[in-house]
């Protein structure tokens, strides 16, 4: 049974005015197979949360550890820490030009996997799992999000969850900017991918939304960098109901 | 004719800067000229003041329907039709060379053509070289240099009416090799040439392209392609002149710098004349700096002297890697080092794949590959520590 781990997490980032504190003592454990809300206002540290454990070197950690089955992670460069099993769906994937879809993708499973994929087993898989986002055949041959529009590159996001076959996935508001078809298919694929693998993840988001589609066991509300309180999914219901209010009566949000 | 002394009189147009096949009518090259204000002077001061040796030297090319290679006397060869010398390196040139190599493509479904120069030396030539694409003929020629070479050359493209020319000139030279050229494009009515240069070795290596838009409704598709490594110098500064109407043209060029003194020059000059009405011009520079201590110059100008036009406009930008591309690529477990060469062949594969003719796009790709992996060489060597002290 998978586990990952994160304890007393604390950040920074360095701004224009200085070092500034993010997150103040995160805690949190995804276990193989659970959905994890993580829910709160504009400025809580969501995002930061994410860029942390994925690794981004503007995130600096100050303390605290993030563990993936006893193994510390903040140690590993990037690249090592999506070997080791994690996966961050990005809310702004970058483009990269003149390098295919189809190329990066091979690219990444080869990285992933330590050996190149056998080819008629990857086609097949590439695909299939094209086939249920419906993208489009020719998306392969475009160059990685140049010219993608918001749906494609959340999309393109999801695809990589499901070849790239992570223990434990971040998704940092995959939802946002998405219509609700597109809404559908993108949680369709993050279901997929739950079933398939067994896949921890943990579901970073502003709105209720997203969780009609992707069913959470575990609501936490994040304010002021860290977790101020949870639940089940009946803690979703009730912040969709009442907003952060009362979860912001006196708290210093910056 | 004279020439006013530009000290005095600083040539403000591009139409206007003074041109000669006599060597005698540009003064002594100082550096202050615009035109070698960046150049390593003492790499080329052979090539801009000294006696040339303008014999013919020996070439492989492969047979191709539809195209014909020969030497042509110099007494008897058409010259000058694509363009007039505008510095001292092409004038010398010119008034030097003995015989001029002279390529015809004059088929409408042409074979490609491959022409490889590698048998210049140490001793510093002249050459001249005429491309001619006869009306409605359709062809690819291909410039290979390799070996060492001290050579200031003239190239004149001429395309016919309704011709459809791609003329790709390739520096491979040996890292010690001088090379200056200036290329004189004149493409006619409803013709198009595409012109690529691609320059990944030599010690000093220039290749400016002239290309007048001299027929109604012609357009050219300019393409390069540059990467400097430790010590090199490339340049390259194509010119377009708009002169007729309903004229388009595209230039990209893409350069990668690595390695300390790595320098590159790219100056882009669009000219849109008076009688241009209708022309569509776009001009572009991109180069992407992997190493500390490189050098990169871009320098885009635009002149519009009608006011009629479809559109006008150029992009210049040098900036190092994007970070947020190698976060991407690392988050999704490839290496750094294999990341960085992603993103630099990929920003390199936009040319390259312009340049249509696969097996060189095949071959260029591995050049390409070749010089990354050097560069992850240099780069691995300056990030090491030192024996003074790297362990604390």
């Amino acid at each position: 049974m998978s586990v990952l781990k994160i304890e007393d997490l604390h950040v920074s980032v360095e701004t224009e005015q200085g070092t500034k504190q993010i997150l103040r003592g995160v805690d949190l454990a995804v276990g193989e197979g659970e959905t994890h809300a993580i829910m709160g206002p504009n400025g809580s540290g969501k995002s930061t949360l994410a860029y942390a454990i994925a690794g981004h070197p503007k995130y600096h950690v100050e303390g605290g550890s993030v563990t993936l089955d006893g193994e510390e992670m903040l140690d590993k460069s990037v690249d090592e820490r999506a070997r080791a099993g994690l996966f961050l769906a990005m809310q702004y994937p970058v483009e990269i030009p003149g390098v295919s879809v189809s190329n990066f993708l091979r690219t990444a499973k080869t990285a992933i996997d330590g050996q190149a994929p056998a080819i008629r087993g990857w086609i097949k898989d590439l695909d299939s799992s094209m086939t249920a986002l419906r993208m489009d055949k020719s998306f392969r041959e475009r160059n990685v999000n140049e010219g993608f529009s918001g749906g494609e590159k959340k999309r393109n996001e999801i695809l990589q969850l499901e070849l790239l076959k992570p223990k434990f996935a971040v998704l940092d508001e995959t939802d946002s900017g998405l219509d609700v078809d597109a809404l559908k298919i993108v949680s369709e694929g993050v279901n997929r991918a739950k079933e398939n693998t067994g896949l921890g993840i943990l579901l970073i988001t502003h709105y209720n939304r997203i969780l009609r589609y992707v069913k959470p066991d575990f609501v936490h509300v994040f304010v002021a960098g860290k977790v101020a309180e949870q639940g089940g999914p009946e803690l979703a219901v009730r912040l969709e109901n009442e907003g952060y209010d009362r979860f912001l009566q006196g708290a210093n949000v910056g | 004719m004279a020439l006013a002394s530009p000290s005095l009189v600083p040539v403000q147009t591009r139409s206007e800067r003074p041109s000669s096949t006599d060597v005698s009518d540009f003064p002594a090259v100082t550096g202050r000229e615009f035109e070698w204000k960046f150049a390593p002077l003492d790499r080329i001061r052979h090539l801009t003041e000294g006696a040339l040796d303008g014999g013919p030297v020996a070439f492989q090319y492969s047979e191709s329907a539809g195209t014909s290679v020969e030497w042509v006397d110099r007494a008897t060869a058409v010259v000058g039709v694509a363009g007039t010398p505008e510095d001292r390196a092409s004038a010398n040139a010119w008034g030097a060379v003995e015989k001029v190599l002279t390529i015809t493509v004059s088929s409408e479904e042409a074979e490609e053509l491959l022409v490889r120069r590698e048998h210049f030396d140490r001793s510093p030539r002249a050459a001249h070289v005429v491309i001619e694409a006869l009306p409605n003929s359709s062809g690819t020629v291909i410039l290979e240099h390799r070996g060492d070479a001290e050579l200031s050359e003239n190239v004149e493209i001429v395309v016919g009416e309704g011709a459809q020319l791609t003329v790709v000139t390739v520096q491979e030279w040996a890292d010690s090799a001088v090379h200056l050229s200036s290329h004189f494009a004149t493409v006619g009515r409803d013709a198009n040439l595409r012109h690529v240069i691609v320059s990944l070795g030599g010690g000093v290596v220039r290749v400016n392209p002239s290309i007048h838009l001299a027929g109604q409704g012609s357009s050219t598709d300019a393409f390069g392609l540059y990467f400097a490594d430790a010590g090199q110098y490339l340049e390259q500064r194509p010119y377009i002149d708009h002169q007729a109407a309903n004229t388009r043209s595209r230039v990209n060029y893409k350069g990668a710098l690595q390695g300390a003194k790595a320098h590159t020059v790219w100056v882009g000059d669009v000219l849109i004349g008076p009688h241009a009405d209708g022309t569509d011009s776009y001009e572009q520079n991109r180069n992407l700096v992997l190493s500390d201590g490189t050098r990169a110059d871009s320098i885009p100008n635009l002149e519009i002297e009608t006011g009629n036009i479809v559109g006008a406009g150029h992009a210049s930008s040098t900036g190092r890697f994007d970070d947020e591309q190698l976060f991407y690529l690392q988050s999704r477990g490839i290496s750094e080092e294999e990341a960085r060469r992603l993103v630099v062949r990929g920003f390199l594969a936009e040319i390259i794949t312009q340049i249509g003719s696969p097996a060189l796009e095949e071959r260029l790709t591995a050049a390409v590959e070749a010089e990354l992996v050097e560069a992850e060489v240099v780069r691995a060597a300056a990030a090491a520590p030192t024996l003074d002290g790297g362990a604390a």
